[in-house]
């Protein structure tokens, strides 16, 4: 089959956490590697474009290819020496899509469905790097442009057309939800750590990369206070004198490893009046509790326990799988309408096999012709070269229309088919568009897509 | 022809408030948009209604039952639309809508014959004594809302229960920061609504204040909510207490408004 005939399929190669343990991902991730590894991959002669992946919970390499089995065997062999990864554990780790699939695949990786966490925004951000690495590089191509584009889109459609991303399920991100459904914007509020717990400090970073610009830590022991705030741009002050920071800030988390309680109703009824009733959050995440469960009957007061916060990350958790179904069938819509874009590839060079047969059969009937005419003037040449030029232009008009034409898949193959057979186009008798045929081999992997040239 | 208008614009108070309630329970963005687009025309054709019938009736028409909700609700409709230009706080308007269906359809049920004003009462002051109170009311009834707005997400976050209704509605604060602006527009307007009525009340009877029933509850009211905004200013009173507050405050202007005519007779009671 003519070189120019060979369609452009999407290979994938990856492993992430559910495949393989952190120690083989971090090698097949080939941070050392020089050169890089997208350039690496790139070299590779089966490999015309590649986007290349690495995040902390998966690496992959998603390649455009006109020859999909040596794609394979080359991307598969270079990866495995070059991460020295033993070929078993290799393939035990791998995963592969092709076509159909590894769009899919791409599409569901960009909307976080096939994250750890469902619904983590992170990797959108991450596929997006990995794509300006290798455009900037110039690696990636016509079709992996158009893929990573439709991800990009798809991941936002399903951003904003299901609630997916929208509910927190940590503990840490839950209280942040929570402190901002009580206090709206957290920008100018202030919030208290007592006890310098890691729950509590997680929980703190989050409140500041939310707008909480004022962070003061409590400990039993000071020095610890000190060092946790320096770390999280605060200030320190030591536990007996909570009360009265207790009237200034806003936001609680307590975390100590106290046995009783840190935090005592009367001390929180006392302090209302001075802090002019502004509201108080409390998130008491120490076991066992550190704060008055009964402060919560205070006006202007609430109070999450962990649990209370746990069952809340539960039923976020519960949502989101819900949601999740719904953006599974999002993707099988964009799915449908990229494989359709990929077919529409098919045309081209059918096009221009029927152009190619036209334009011969012209000039050889036109030489013909002049041959015979003796005594023409230049003019009169001329005339006749362009009364063929425009007879051929006219009669292709009607079957290219109705080559592009095909509204769906299926009437477009068919119209290929019949074009195909009627105008008796070598090369592509024996080919059988129709749909069995696309959707046999198309799953195979071996549908071969017109090359692009650029 | 201004009947025509008033139902009209009654019609497309009712279809906004459908639209607004529907915006809430299924946070279809389009929904909202669409329900705004048909208060503003409603409200639109509401005020060209009230010219109308200004010019038929020949002084301003504040005088009936039929003509007091109407404007009010008309009033209602403005403060929301200038307090939503500024916030965009989108659950508010499920809230108000009603509020205003129910004003418009108070004045449905009233007749709606034009009632001739006494000669004394004849004067620049009605339309301003009118407009001012009736103003103050709309911001109040603004500030009602959103109090019950609160009590509501007060109690969901207080019971911990974070379901649909608390990721509906906006934070605490933002809802006590929203009721505080209302009530220091409509207070401060209650008052002009009060001296300008008594300054009315000694150019047509002679006497700046005589006790009336109509009298003697709007200065309760005016004092429930001085009491309400200075026990904020001072004590820095907020929440759950304010909220209760400012219902409280609204239930006895509702009855001011309405009670009293109805119930205790008076000087105003001819009409409003």
């Amino acid at each position: 089959m003519p070189s120019d005939l060979n369609k452009m399929d999407i290979l994938l190669l990856g492993v992430n956490h559910k495949t393989a343990p952190v120690e083989v991902r971090e090698r097949l991730a080939l941070r050392e590697s020089e050169p890089s590894a997208l350039r690496l991959f790139h070299d590779l002669p089966a490999c015309l474009e590649i986007v290349f992946l690495s995040t902390c919970n998966r690496v992959e390499i998603i390649a455009g290819t006109n020859d999909i089995e040596a794609a394979r065997r080359q991307l598969v062999e270079t990866w495995q020496k070059s991460s020295g990864v033993s070929p078993e554990v290799f393939s035990r780790s791998t995963y592969e899509y092709s076509g159909v699939d590894a769009v899919r695949h791409v599409f569901r990786v960009a909307s976080s469905l096939d994250s750890m966490v469902v619904g983590e925004p992170q990797i959108l951000g991450q596929l997006k790097d990995a794509y300006r690495d290798a455009s900037e590089a110039n690696c990636s191509g016509h079709l992996l442009n158009k893929l990573m584009h439709k991800a990009f889109s798809t991941a936002k459609r399903i951003r904003t057309e299901t609630r997916i991303a929208s509910q927190a399920v940590s503990i840490s991100y839950a209280a942040v939800e929570l402190a901002k459904k009580i206090f709206g914007d957290l920008k100018g509020k202030s919030a208290l750590l007592v006890g310098a717990g890691e729950m509590a400090e997680l929980a703190a970073q989050h409140l500041k990369t939310n707008g909480i610009d004022d962070l003061i830590v409590a400990n039993r022991t000071l020095e610890r206070a000190i060092e946790l705030s320096k770390a999280l741009g605060g200030k320190a002050v030591s536990l007996e004198e909570l009360e009265d920071m207790l009237v200034d800030v806003d936001i609680v988390i307590s975390s100590t490893g106290a046995p009783g309680l840190v935090i005592k109703k009367e001390q929180v009824k006392r302090i209302m009046r001075p802090r002019r009733h502004r509201l108080l959050f409390f998130i008491d995440i120490a076991v066992p509790r550190d704060i008055d469960p009964d402060i919560n009957e205070i006006d202007n007061v609430y109070l999450f326990d962990i649990d209370e916060l746990k069952e809340v990350v539960e039923e976020n958790k519960a949502e989101r799988k819900k949601e999740a179904i719904r953006a599974e069938r999002i993707v099988e819509a964009e799915v449908i309408k990229f494989k359709s874009w990929m077919k529409s590839l098919d045309i081209i060079p059918i096009i221009k096999k029927l152009q190619e047969k036209a334009e011969s059969v012209r000039q050889k009937e036109l030489r013909k012709t002049l041959k015979n005419l003796k005594g023409l003037n230049d003019k009169e040449k001329k005339a006749i070269e362009k009364l063929s030029m425009s007879l051929v232009n006219k009669i292709l008009h009607d079957p290219i229309i109705f080559i592009k034409k095909g509204s769906s898949e299926k009437q477009r193959d068919e119209a290929l088919a019949m074009v195909c057979r009627i105008f008796g186009l070598n090369g592509t008798g024996e080919r059988p568009y129709t749909e069995d045929y696309i959707g046999k081999k198309a799953k195979e992997d071996n549908c071969q897509r017109p090359r692009h040239t650029n | 022809m201004d009947e025509l208008f008033f139902q009209l614009t009654f019609f497309l108070y009712l279809i906004a408030t459908a639209g607004f309630v529907m915006h809430l329970v299924s946070l279809r963005k389009g929904v909202e948009k669409i329900a705004t687009y048909i208060l503003a025309s409603g409200f639109c054709l509401h005020s060209l209604g009230i010219v109308l019938r200004w010019i038929s009736e020949g002084h301003a028409p504040l005088v009936s039952f039929h003509d007091t909700f109407s404007f009010l609700a008309w009033a209602i409709t403005l403060a929301y639309l200038l307090f939503q230009a500024g916030h965009n706080v989108k659950a508010l308007s499920a809230f108000v809508s009603p509020v205003i269906t129910i004003m418009m359809a108070l004045g449905l049920m009233h007749p709606r014959q034009v009632i001739p004003l006494p000669p004394a009462l004849k004067s620049y002051w009605l339309p301003v004594h009118a407009t001012i109170c009736l103003v103050s009311y709309a911001l109040l009834t603004l500030a009602f809302c959103i109090a019950i707005m609160y009590l509501v997400q007060e109690h969901q976050i207080k019971k911990k229960r974070l379901g649909a209704i608390v990721r509906r509605l906006p934070s605490l604060e933002t809802l006590d920061t929203m009721s505080e602006r209302c009530l220091k527009i409509g207070f401060p307007l209650l008052t002009l609504g009060i001296i300008t009525g008594s300054i009315w009340a000694e150019t047509a009877w002679g006497s700046y204040w005589s006790w009336d029933p109509k009298e003697t509850w709007s200065l309760i009211t005016w004092f429930l909510y001085a009491a309400l905004l200075h026990q904020r200013l001072t004590v820095g009173w907020r929440g759950r207490k304010s909220a209760y507050m400012t219902i409280i405050g609204y239930l006895t202007l509702l009855f001011t408004f309405i009670g009293v005519t109805y119930l205790l007779p008076g000087a105003h009671s001819y009409a409003l």
